[in-house]
């Protein structure tokens, strides 16, 4: 299960590795057989670090959920509760040991917090009075979590919300944390870039966190690492991705790397490793262990369908082959070949129906009318209107979050609503959505999605010097990065492709980047004697990559699957020296942004 | 040369040599009165504490207070004091250096080598009561142990000084007289206690209910046991009975391995043993040493003296010298003895010769070829044995000398022996006085003699010593140095926290907490607070600065650290420790404390949130929070005097959108009132949409109408919702009758398509000739 994270030029099955040896570590403290009960959202990140088989090795009987209500009865008598540092789940958890006291049950508890623990809880449980239960109390510290061999992902859900309308930093804490995790696994990151205000405040974090005695690798693998505040660029997340990973995630949501698909439309009968079939759904793991996927998800779905086509010709030719095949030896050839081409076989059916259920949305005139109007607006066509798209899309009562998303990306695009705009996209929404919302709409202006029109035009200026917008790019073979979204090139992929280009290219560009909020960090760390940078060390594979630049991309605040593609359609240009590894607070899209924002005041009802 | 290395030894047996050397000449010469006090030392070359010998009669002077005085083992002084306390029965030294100053009531009062009172426990109640008579201090594997004997004859140990459990051991039988000798051992964890009445010897075992007897024949038919010792590793016991005679055997007196004859009747001063192989009685001004066969060694002192018992030799300390006994080491024997034929012997004659430039240095170097790995090895290794630098100089020149002719000789004895050789030379000086030996130091292991340089303040030396032997962590040294630092009162708070930062820096291992905590323990807590400063990790920074009432510092590390977890933890503190109104102007100046305790109080107490918001004017927040009271359970019924609350707060706020949208509201629930007792249908709180749908629905059109003018509706939005509701009524007619009353502001497409959606072409045919002219076509086509 390791392998697909250690192809790329960062090996990062080391922090696979290490989080596991964390766990197993804190496992074996507790002597004898045991349960764990999971914290709910811990359940499948754990499963992108350990193996079920791993845990049962280590003597672990059974797995619960942490829940309200009692533990099913077991005789097992270690039980280890390994939880998110929250109140409400300490709660459940003092629950739990009062019931078992109850029961007459003598367990031996154990509490690991991940990813550290926190003083708050342990007072709570303190006050609950089952603080004394547990023989061992224990952090474990996994703040980032391993998604494929380029891609880490903090998963915390809300972080943006957290920092820009509650103003609470936990989660900037918890990115530095991750960061040091990393520098601890990759060596200390000699030069720190950045931009925006939460930027600015990990990297005074991280250079406080570096006085801490810890130890680093002895050469840095990592030439840089680059801090994107997500409120830098609020655009990207609102914009439909067009790749076919986008796509999939828009349409069906990833979560963890894993999508969930009605099975009916699948054809049944092959049981292929990275499917686990639940009746009516079926679970398929996206990521670069496929060679398929990795070829096709980052391109744009319309480019997907010629390259499904051709792989279908290219394994029926295979597979028809062997009518000509003569000799003995040939047929021995085509037999060993066979296992690998019929999982190829599998994999080709199981995306081409994927792209079918795509295709079934995208050909919708709804689809398609909506990615109309979001790229007359990203082109600065008639912004400062109400839309009358939009006012349809309210009319039919189409989900909430997509006309927020709308009005959203008006906004950016026009630098603010004009106030007789803005009161009518808010009027028609509490009318027709209900007044509740009117809440999650005042969050959306704190957070700055929504604002009133300013004095500056600073979207256009940016569109101009930055050239978001591209009209005349083929999204089969394309040429620049906006072929992720047909249109618009993500702004912060924009500016980290100006960085890369020379390193002085953003106090240039210094302008431009004043009208983005917060300052520039660009700041060197200093190496320990000791180290040494990454040049001529042993860790380079080839010669031709000698000079290759690893850039750690972090997205604080979340990043898409749009903006992932392309960064790698970034470094796989031809002329490119640079490879990026990136690391994000949660993986997001555009829905999942806007409803992380929400105020759920009323239920509701779809 | 060589004949001269050997002038003391003194041979034993045919085979066997005993060496007395001297390793200092004492310094207190002049000092003290040698016949009149009592000495106390112990193992690895220890300090020697002096007092006043309480059994023999000495004019008083000044206060007549007893003086108690260090030494070190070269004699150089370290400290008095003057004892205050209760009548002293014993003193003994404990591992680390602290000596046990055992009272008659059984209080064991802690000082450490420096003079300085520690702290004090006690033997328990019955001893308290009944009074000591005899102490015992011993090493156990806990650490050190204490054995108190009382005037009832009943023994009470502890058998760690650092967490002393007094327990009480099972009573000798037989009459009640006091013991004529007693002794502690403790092989493997297990004390006991050695128990001589006259001839009867008893073991008196922790944790039984009574003693076992055990069986000695000291040969005599009556006697009486007058001394015991054990050898330092508790192997061997040896026995002096009041004839002179002399039994040597195993702890468990099952084996006899020597019973000799002193002919000396008279009583000795001290019997302890020489390493594991001797046993020296101190007769007054002589001693004899006395192994497990052939005659016994004497030498002759002119003066009294102190024998001092060491895991490999015996200590003599006199007024004017201190020495050292020692059976020879076998390879040092090997090498110095006459005519020895060993490699290393060879190889010393071979390099003296080399050295002197003559040819015969090739001779005796063949001579050892075959063997001179073994030649190297012994040379190395008794250069360690030595205390004579010019002998060792002269054995490591050989080992290199022979080093050199061999071709895989791994370098890392000679280079090891060579540091070790350097740091016991060291800590060997007069200046230092830890007179310990290489076999000494591997039982201590360099990390134990460390230690004991630390717990002598030798700070610098111990730096050195790890610089030299390549110890990687130094925090230990610098730490101890540290806390020994902030006890030093006469300096500053700022120059001793400068100092103590400028030497132990970002040091792995340093914990400025824990140097911290001990000023603060010491009563400094201005230079704790500075100390920690100083420490990088602000998890370990505020709980102290808590703990010292740093309030206001503490939540100012909180934040700056950004550990959110932190400021929570010293934001309820404050909380709890301070009244609320203080409290909140505390924090208001610091906005993420500000912000964290409004997202606490979100959860915890809405009430507080709104005095918040209201202190800080913020009526827009104020105003959200009223719309989410309007919204919660609690408070049905309620809702509409809290949206009333927030439009006031809008308007407040010059929100006058929101203020307009909250009235709307507002009016909207009357609306919805009334409508609910006209269908009975659940409808407050729904949306203006679904309250226009259901009227629609329920052909309330021209109620609709006015709602929809009301609440201004646009038309496009009410149209549409028309037509749905049409569609789904399955009432065409009506649909016929909108399509003539104006001009649809959302084209006549739209009839079209809610009538294909229910499959009503004909229905749908109506429309087509409204259609926009460049949809025709496409709509034509829909229609097949």
């Amino acid at each position: 299960m390791t392998n697909h994270l250690s192809g790329g030029k960062v090996n990062i099955s080391l922090l696979q590795d290490l989080e596991k040896k964390q766990l197993f570590e804190l496992i074996l403290k507790c002597g004898g057989p045991k349960v764990i009960v999971w914290a709910e959202d811990l359940v499948p990140l754990v499963g992108l670090i350990a193996k079920n088989t791993d845990l049962n090795e280590h003597d672990v009987r059974k797995m619960f959920f942490l829940e309200h209500g009692p533990l099913p009865p077991t005789t097992v008598k270690n039980i280890i509760f390994i939880s998110r540092p929250r109140l409400h789940l300490m709660d459940m958890i003092a629950d739990i040991i009062h019931e078992e006291e109850r029961r007459g049950n003598r367990k031996e508890c154990h509490l690991f917090f991940v990813p550290r623990r926190s003083q708050l809880c342990e007072k709570r449980l303190q006050s609950k009075g089952v603080f004394g239960n547990f023989t061992f109390v224990d952090d474990l510290p996994c703040d980032i979590f391993p998604f494929d061999n380029d891609l880490m992902s903090m998963e915390m859900e809300g972080a943006f919300k957290e920092y820009y309308v509650e103003n609470d930093p936990s989660c900037l804490y918890q990115a530095a944390q991750a960061l040091m995790t990393l520098q601890s696994l990759y060596g200390i990151i000699p030069r720190v870039t950045g931009k925006g205000p939460a930027a600015e405040r990990v990297w005074d974090l991280v250079s406080r966190l570096s006085q801490e005695p810890r130890k680093f690798p002895t050469n840095s693998q990592i030439d840089q690492v680059l801090l994107i505040d997500r409120a830098v660029d609020l655009i990207s997340p609102l914009a439909t991705q067009l790749t076919f990973e986008g796509l999939i995630d828009e349409l069906f949501e990833i979560k963890n790397m894993v999508v969930r698909l009605p099975a009916d439309k699948f054809s049944g009968g092959d049981d292929s490793q990275n499917k686990i079939m639940v009746p009516d759904e079926l679970q398929i793991t996206l990521n670069s262990a496929d060679e398929l996927f990795a070829e096709i998800r980052d391109k744009n779905f319309n480019a997907v369908g010629t390259v499904l086509s051709s792989k279908a010709k290219l394994i029926s030719s295979q597979l028809g082959a062997r009518r000509t095949d003569q000799t003995v030896q040939e047929i021995k050839q085509f037999v060993d070949r066979l296992p690998s081409m019929m999982a190829a076989k599998r994999s080709l059916a199981t995306y081409t129906t994927i792209a079918e259920l795509i295709k079934n949305v995208t050909d919708s005139t709804e689809f398609l009318d909506s990615l109309q109007l979001e790229q007359e607006l990203m082109l600065g066509v008639d912004t400062d209107r109400v839309q009358a798209h939009i006012e349809d899309c309210i009319a039919h009562q189409q989900p909430l979050v997509k006309v927020l998303r709308l009005i959203c990306l008006q906004s950016a695009t026009n630098s603010g609503l004009k106030p007789k705009v803005l009161e009518h996209y808010k009027r028609e929404i509490l009318q027709t959505y209900g007044f509740q919302h009117i809440l999650t709409l005042s969050n959306l202006e704190v957070a700055g999605l929504l604002k009133m029109q300013q004095s500056s035009r600073s979207y256009t200026v940016l569109r101009k010097t930055l050239r978001l917008t591209v009209e005349d790019n083929s999204e089969v073979m394309p040429s620049d990065v906006n072929y992720v979204h047909s249109v618009y090139a993500p702004l912060s992929v924009r500016l980290i492709q100006q960085l890369i280009k020379s390193p002085s290219a953003w106090r240039q560009l210094s302008d431009v980047l004043a009208l983005l909020p917060g300052r520039i960090i660009d700041h060197s760390q200093q190496l320990p004697n000791y180290i040494q940078k990454r040049r001529g060390s042993i860790s380079s594979q080839s010669s031709q990559n000698e000079n290759t630049k690893i850039v750690l991309v972090f997205f604080l605040g979340g990043c898409t699957f749009a903006e992932i593609s392309a960064l790698r359609f970034l470094s796989q240009q031809e002329d490119s020296k640079v490879e990026f590894v990136i690391a994000t607070t949660k993986l997001i899209n555009g829905n999942s942004f806007i409803n992380s924002l929400t105020e759920p005041l009323v239920p509701d009802h779809k | 040369m060589t004949t001269l290395l050997t002038a003391d030894w003194c041979q034993h047996g045919k085979d066997e040599y005993f060496r007395k050397f001297e390793v200092y000449m004492m310094e207190w010469v002049g000092e003290i009165k040698f016949d009149t006090v009592a000495f106390t030392s112990t193992q690895f070359g220890g300090p020697i504490a002096v007092t006043r010998d309480k059994t023999k009669v000495v004019k008083v002077q000044g206060t007549g207070k007893p003086l108690i005085t260090i030494y070190t083992a070269s004699g150089t002084f370290l400290s008095s004091f003057v004892w205050s306390s209760g009548r002293v029965t014993e003193m003994g030294w404990s591992s680390n250096l602290d000596l046990l100053c055992i009272q008659e009531d059984g209080a064991v009062l802690i000082y450490d080598m420096f003079g300085n009172y520690q702290h004090t426990f006690g033997m328990g109640q019955e001893a308290q009561d009944t009074k000591v008579i005899a102490a015992q201090v011993f090493s156990s594997a806990m650490g050190t142990g204490v054995a108190v004997l009382t005037t009832t004859h009943r023994v009470f140990l502890v058998n760690s000084v650092k967490e002393p459990k007094v327990k009480m051991l099972p009573e000798a039988p037989g009459v009640n007289v006091p013991p004529s000798a007693w002794l502690v051992v403790c092989p493997e964890r297990h004390s006991r206690v050695l128990f001589a009445r006259g001839k009867e010897l008893y073991s008196l075992n922790e944790g039984d209910s009574r003693a076992v007897p055990l069986n000695i024949d000291l040969g005599a038919d009556s006697y009486s046991i007058i001394n015991m010792a054990v050898s330092s590793t508790y192997d061997y016991l040896a026995i002096l009975n009041n004839r002179g005679k002399l039994w040597l055997g195993s702890l468990d007196v099952r084996k006899t391995l020597r019973l000799f004859d002193t002919w000396n009747l008279s009583l000795p001063k001290q019997l302890v043993w020489c390493g594991n192989d001797a046993v020296v009685i101190n007769w007054g001004s002589d001693i004899e040493v006395i192994a497990f066969s052939e005659d016994s060694i004497r030498f002759n002192y002119d003066s009294s003296l102190f024998l001092v018992q060491e895991v490999d030799c015996t200590r003599v300390i006199t007024l004017q010298s201190h020495e050292i006994i020692q059976k020879v080491p076998s390879v040092v024997k090997e090498i110095f003895r006459i005519n020895s034929n060993a490699p290393g012997s060879y190889l010393l004659d071979a390099s003296k010769q080399f050295q002197k430039k003559s040819h015969r240095a090739n001779e005796y170097l063949h001579l050892v070829k075959p063997k001179l790995f073994t030649a190297v090895t012994q040379c190395v290794e008794a250069a360690g044995h030595v205390f004579s630098s010019d002998t060792q100089k002269m054995l490591m020149k050989a080992a290199q000398f022979g080093k050199t002719f061999l071709d895989d000789c791994s370098p890392e004895t000679y280079v090891m022996m060579c540091r070790v050789l350097r740091c016991l030379n060291a800590v060997r000086s007069r200046q230092i006085g830890i007179p310990v030996t290489y076999i000494q130091l591997q039982v201590l292991t360099v990390g134990g003699l460390m230690d004991l340089l630390l717990i002598r303040r030798q700070y610098y030396l111990a730096l050195e010593i790890a610089k030299f032997l390549k110890i990687p962590d130094k925090s230990k040294i610098l730490s101890h140095w540290a806390c020994y630092k902030v006890k030093q009162t006469s300096i500053g708070k700022d120059q001793i926290a400068r100092e103590i930062a400028d030497k132990l820096g970002r040091n792995e291992g340093v914990s400025y907490t824990a140097i911290a905590m001990k000023a603060a323990d010491c009563g400094r807590t201005e230079l704790a607070i500075k100390l920690i400063d100083y420490e990088p990790r602000a998890t370990k920074q505020v709980p102290l600065l808590l703990r010292l009432k740093e309030d206001k510092a503490a939540l100012i590390k909180a934040i700056d650290s950004g550990n959110t977890d932190l400021v929570f933890t010293v934001l309820l503190h404050l909380k709890e420790n301070m009244q609320m109104a203080r409290f909140q102007m505390e924090i208001r100046n610091i906005p993420l404390a500000q912000a964290l305790y409004i997202k606490y109080c979100q959860q915890h107490n809405r009430e507080t949130l709104k005095d918040i918001y209201d202190q800080e004017d913020n009526h827009n927040a104020l105003a959200e929070c009223f719309i989410r009271d309007s919204y919660s359970p609690r408070n049905s019924g309620m809702g509409e005097a809290s949206l009333v609350a927030a439009q006031e707060m809008y308007k407040r706020a010059k929100n006058d959108v929101n203020a307009a949208l909250c009235e709307e509201q507002l009016r909207l629930l009357k609306v919805q009132h009334a409508l609910e007792e006209k269908f009975g249908k659940d409808l407050v709180g729904k949306s203006l949409h679904e309250t226009l749908k259901l009227l629609l629905t329920k052909n309330e059109i021209k109620q609709a109408d006015k709602l929809r003018a009301d609440f201004k509706v646009p038309d496009r939005r009410y149209w549409w919702l028309r037509l749905k509701v049409i569609g789904e009524k399955d009432n065409w007619a009506e649909l016929e009758k909108l399509s003539r009353v104006k001009k649809s502001p959302i084209g006549y497409e739209p009839f079209v398509d809610v009538c294909l959606s229910y499959d009503k072409k004909y229905e749908a045919q109506k429309y087509l000739p409204k259609i926009k002219d460049e949809l025709k076509v496409k709509y034509l086509v829909k229609m097949g």
